[in-house]
């Protein structure tokens, strides 16, 4: 079976959670044995791990005509894909995007990440997408994410193949409700068009059925998992000093320090915490538009000298955070999946998740609250850091639970939903 | 000929309120008084009324052929008395009847047994002595919270004069044995152990309204007819369940309580009897001693501790409370040791445990095991600085109870000295009621005013000193009023 996947980012080069979870998705489906996966990113940076997928970057694919030498295109693009293919694609031109902004090989440029000019890319990917449609050969589309929902729509309406969408979020989770009609009319049209619409968690699954008013027999609930730490996180995880030698004892929040994530929250709990004790801190990493914020309520509680913000961590830095941590608590608002409780609790740190996250369904070994609850969140916060075996048994039993989540299992019945959709 | 032995409990949890941490140390009551009445009256109508009502009816209908046994923890006792006393006095008017037995059990329903003796001691003695006030009878069986027993339970059990013990007929401790005999404990042979039948027990508690079971409808005969097949030699069946069996886990509605009242006429057509535990325990001999090296109970498939003690958490919440105990214990301030008995119920532990569960599990308020186990250390964390603020922490409990003693021992000597002091009074008076008899009235006014001071001194059990003083009073008063004697004896 092939499948011809839109995704945004991929890991090494992360700039939210979708990079992760694609990786992920490849990965599992890749450990079926008999599916091949053509992957399609806006702009690779060459350094991608391709054992489980074919990486096409869209800025390579040219949708204007131009004769180019082989050795000229080797040299400009030949880090990221193989010249032929550059060939292969200038076959199947549809139409002259000459007006577009092209470059010298007929290819659109794209910033990466997520620019100010999100929209702009997201129609010049799904141009280029019609181009690759025309030229591959696959069975079935997934695409990931509203910014890759219009592709989708264009390889299935080229192809007439199944479309398959991937929603790792709404932009109700993202916005408290207030949704950006253009963002919402991108999404709304992406899963009209699907054959069939995985959702990252049941919670996400209601919000498809109940604000996009879609089919529930096609949503389905596609919970994420992680993968089994790298030797050299484990390395940094196993350096953790033992529960008794730590005098003081950090709670964390990791994650985008915006509305959805629920910080202020956060602070409410740390406040009561501290007002009863006085040997934990409250570490903030992250950024966001609500940082400033943040610090000033802290400043405004008195407690800001207990509360660190210690800025954007990635790679190896967000598990030198777990390290030293003792509590993880992810407040979000609305989290669609969540995917950094199932990291924290792999690095052995015990977490507080909110009821309104999607992990909470499939996590049993940590604690849940709402997450407007800040006196439980706040009762949960001091239990864990006063109370030895509680911290413990979650410490252990949560690191087994999450050994249990793999992608392999997630692989397996994303083919089975290939499988059904493939059979109507 | 076979003997039914039935028994119910009847114990109802003391729910504890949501304690937040910072409460500790501002807030010292941890009840939920909503929960409570609710929980209480509920049972009490849909259970324990009609249930109680139907024993009354047997006991009518059948007079001493129906006979059975209860058990109440103290805590349901306290909850009953407050919200629901109509079922007190329904039991006493059982009691009446003359075909019931109570049985001893610790106050708390909690765990003391396994924890501190002397807990379990004083906890089982105020229960008995609540029994004997409200029934008039004192307990001479005692069962242990939910049916726990080992052979070091036994023994203690023995040592404080009980006759018998109930337990569990688990299978892992009876293996090819039946339960259908008595038994007694390894550690004393003077303790007879009667266990529980836990397949036909089960059938009345757990699946009498179970309609995919295959026995479905159970009918009273066919029951019966069970116990008629058993074979010859085993003599006694015994049934034991909670009272809520009938009426909460198995409703009203599926007849049950009609299954109950028949058993009683099909038993007699098939040659079985009823029988109290005391009452089998008094008539049967042992055929044997049971060895139980670890604890067993009612609870679960493993009929272990696992579902109080299977994880860390309970482990730790159950160590610490127990580290308080002896301080607990001689501790005199009413509110510290009601709070002590509720806190100490079982079910606390229950809400903290994490196994998978075959039958789904009520947690009451809390969400989660951990919930149950942040609220209750949150509770205990209030209830432990109490106790430490009675007792000051820095002393150790031995050089603590050398203190206490010390304290009791002047007590007792006290007490000695005001009986010795009021026994001279009397004496005193006595000689001074026999002076005025004689016409030398002078003396006996006088010594009115002196003995006057002396018994105002008594009650208030003064300092050593002040207790002596009007002893040796007392002597040189005796020789005078001799002589007074001696002259009217003369005259």
């Amino acid at each position: 079976m092939k499948v011809l996947m839109f995704g945004w980012e991929y890991p090494p080069h992360v700039f939210g959670g979708l990079a992760t979870a694609n990786y992920g998705i490849t990965h599992g489906l890749h450990a079926q044995g008999d599916i091949e996966t053509l992957l399609c990113l806006p702009r690779p940076f060459g350094d991608e791990d391709q054992t489980a997928c074919k990486i096409i970057g869209m800025n390579c694919v040219p949708i204007a005509w131009r004769d180019v030498s082989y050795d000229y295109v080797k040299q400009r693009i030949g880090n990221i894909m193989n010249p032929d293919d550059y060939y292969r694609f200038r076959e199947h031109l549809y139409a002259d995007f000459n007006y577009m902004h092209v470059n010298d090989l007929g290819c659109m440029e794209f910033a990466g990440g997520y620019p100010g000019n999100l929209t702009e890319e997201i129609n010049n990917y799904s141009i280029i997408a019609g181009v690759v449609a025309r030229t591959e050969q696959f069975d079935i589309i997934h695409a990931h994410d509203w910014l890759t929902y219009p592709a989708g729509i264009h390889a299935k309406q080229v192809s007439g193949k199944p479309l398959v969408i991937h929603v790792h979020a709404t932009d109700f989770d993202r916005s408290r409700g207030n949704v950006n009609p253009t963002v919402y009319g991108i999404e709304r049209n992406g899963m009209d068009n699907a054959d069939c619409i995985m959702c990252v968690s049941e919670l996400t699954r209601q919000t498809v059925i109940n604000h996009y008013g879609q089919d529930p027999a096609k949503c389905f609930a596609m919970h994420n998992a992680v993968y089994p730490l790298a030797p050299e996180l484990q390395e940094i995880v196993d350096k953790r000093l033992p529960y008794k030698d730590r005098k003081e004892k950090v709670v964390t929040f990791l994650g985008r320090i915006t509305m959805q994530k629920g910080p202020e929250y956060f602070i409410e709990a740390a406040k009561r915490v501290l007002d009863r004790t006085s040997n934990v801190r409250f570490c903030f990493a992250g950024s966001g538009d609500m940082m400033n914020a943040m610090i000033d309520m802290a400043a405004a509680y008195g407690i800001a000298d207990r509360c660190h913000f210690p800025g954007f961590m990635k790679g190896k830095q967000v598990f030198e955070i777990f390290r030293d941590s003792d509590v993880y608590v992810m407040p979000s608002v609305s989290e669609p999946f969540g995917i950094s409780p199932l990291e924290a609790m792999q690095s052995g740190v015990p977490s507080i998740i909110s009821k309104q996250s999607g992990c909470a369904e499939i996590l049993d070994k940590c604690i849940k609250t709402d997450y407007w609850d800040i006196e439980a969140m706040a009762d949960a916060m001091y239990s864990l850091c006063t109370n030895d075996s509680l911290h413990e048994y979650l410490q252990v039993e949560g690191k087994k639970e999450v050994d249990g989540i793999t992608w392999e299992k997630v692989g397996i019945r994303i083919r089975k939903l290939y499988d059904q959709c493939l059979q109507k | 000929m076979k003997t039914i032995c039935l028994y119910f409990e009847i114990h109802q949890n003391v729910h504890l309120k949501r304690y937040r941490f910072f409460e500790i140390g501002k807030d010292h009551y941890y009840f939920d008084d909503y929960e409570n009445e609710r929980g209480i009256t509920e049972t009490a109508e849909r259970s324990y009324i009609p249930a109680i009502k139907t024993f009354l009816e047997m006991a009518h209908l059948y007079g001493k052929a129906f006979k059975v046994a209860f058990s109440i923890s103290g805590c349901a006792l306290e909850l009953l008395e407050q919200y629901a006393p109509e079922v007190i006095e329904m039991l006493q008017e059982l009691n009446d009847t003359g075909c019931v037995e109570f049985l001893a059990e610790p106050y708390s329903h909690g765990l003391s047994s396994l924890a501190n003796e002397d807990v379990f001691r004083d906890e089982v003695e105020r229960q008995a002595k609540k029994m004997k006030e409200l029934f008039g009878k004192k307990p001479t069986v005692l069962r242990n919270s939910s049916l726990i027993y080992s052979d070091d339970i036994g023994g203690l059990v023995a040592s404080m004069g009980y006759k018998g013990m109930i337990a569990e007929g688990a299978k892992h401790i009876l293996g090819w044995k039946s339960p259908h005999f008595v038994y007694h404990c390894a550690q004393n042979p003077n303790l007879k152990l009667l266990l529980r039948d836990y397949k036909l027990s089960d059938d009345i508690s757990l699946r009498f309204n179970d309609s995919s079971w295959n026995e479905y409808p159970l009918f009273a005969d066919t029951y019966m007819d069970w116990i008629a097949q058993l074979p010859e030699e085993e003599k006694v069946i015994n049934i034991f369940m909670e009272l809520c069996a009938l009426g909460i886990y198995q409703p009203l509605s599926s007849n049950i309580l009609e299954f109950i009242k028949a058993l009683p006429a099909v038993a007699k057509e098939r040659g079985i009897t009823f029988a109290t535990p005391s009452e089998i325990i008094a008539k049967s001999k042992s055929v044997g001693q049971m060895d139980v090296a670890y604890p067993m109970s009612w609870n679960d498939e493993e009929r272990d501790t696992s579902c109080w003690l299977g994880n860390v958490m309970q482990r730790e919440a159950f160590n610490k409370l127990y580290s308080v105990a002896d301080r607990v214990l001689i501790c005199k301030d009413r509110r510290i040791t009601q709070d002590w008995d509720r806190i100490q119920a079982s079910n606390n532990f229950r809400f903290m445990t994490t196994k998978p569960m075959s039958v789904g599990m009520w947690r009451g308020i809390y969400d989660s095991p951990y919930d149950a186990f942040t609220n209750y250390m949150n509770i205990l964390g209030d209830f432990i600085n109490r106790v430490n603020a009675l007792y000051p922490t820095d002393i150790e409990n031995d050089e603590l109870n050398a203190l206490l003693t010390t304290i009791r021992n002047q007590a007792e000597e006290i007490n000695v000295k005001d009986k010795e002091i009021t026994r001279l009074q009397t004496r005193l008076k006595k000689l001074e009621g026999a002076a005025p008899a004689s016409e030398k009235k002078v003396p006996a006014k006088k010594a009115a005013p002196k003995a006057a001071p002396a018994k105002k001194e008594t009650p208030k059990a003064a300092p050593a000193k002040k207790v002596e003083a009007p002893k040796e009073e007392a002597p040189a008063k005796k020789a005078p009023a001799k002589k007074v004697t001696k002259k009217a004896a003369k005259k």
